[in-house]
């Protein structure tokens, strides 16, 4: 299913388990599917200089962001005999340990899911903006860049 | 032309607020950075990329869009 306005992908905080867990359930009713790919994206405890990352604040130049996560979407439709597609990612506070960046794609076969998820995942860190403030446990910081 | 500018992340704590507009007689995209580094200290030395209407755009451009972002390295994800 395509969708030809951008919708809004963020969240605010930490994307719960509970969340996922329902997304799941909701593709129960879609039988055409053979196989779903879940990709979680985690703050990491990072230790920089002997400080340790704490949590993520994250903000994002939101109207572009949800245009570039439209044409990623789009564009992994094209590519990949996909039968949906779903991308979630937080906006403000996410603690270590907890879920910022949630993409899930389903197919009726395997195959196709393992490498449109990672298409989606490497196009989502190279060309959307999106900017994390890494936050330390004496509340110091530094900015995220990804890698 | 008013044109309006906005700031993200580490480029926001530089210029020390979000968004501004700004009358500008030049047209190029150069010429504004010259203007802003002018303004801002500290804003040369800092890795950015440029969107006009939120599209990247090259720093030798040519300015044609009412709104401009100062885009510090992505982090999404």
């Amino acid at each position: 299913m395509q969708d030809k306005k951008p919708k809004n992908v963020f969240r605010e905080g930490a994307i719960s388990s509970d969340f996922i867990g329902n997304s799941i359930y909701k593709h129960q009713t879609k039988t055409s599917i053979g196989a779903h790919n879940i990709f979680l994206g985690q703050v990491r405890a990072d230790e920089i200089d002997g400080k340790i990352v704490s949590a993520i604040e994250y903000t994002a130049y939101e109207d572009m962001a949800n245009q570039k996560f439209h044409d990623i979407r789009e564009s992994a439709f094209e590519k990949f005999e996909l039968t949906c597609m779903h991308i979630y990612h937080s906006l403000g506070t996410v603690k270590a340990g907890e879920i910022c960046l949630f993409v899930f794609v389903s197919s009726p076969r395997r195959k196709v899911v393992f490498e449109a998820l990672e298409y989606i995942v490497e196009a989502i860190k190279a060309g959307v903006p999106v900017f994390g403030k890494e936050i330390f446990e004496d509340e110091t910081h530094q900015w995220k860049v990804n890698s | 032309m008013l044109i309006t500018i906005k700031y993200f992340g580490q480029i926001a704590e530089v210029t020390a607020k979000q968004e501004e507009q700004i009358e500008i007689e030049e047209t190029s995209i150069s010429k504004l950075l010259e203007l802003l580094y002018s303004k801002y200290d500290g804003l040369k030395s800092k890795d950015f990329q440029i969107a006009q209407n939120q599209e990247l755009v090259s720093l030798e451009g040519e300015i044609t869009g009412a709104e401009i972002a100062i885009l510090p390295p992505f982090a999404g994800g």
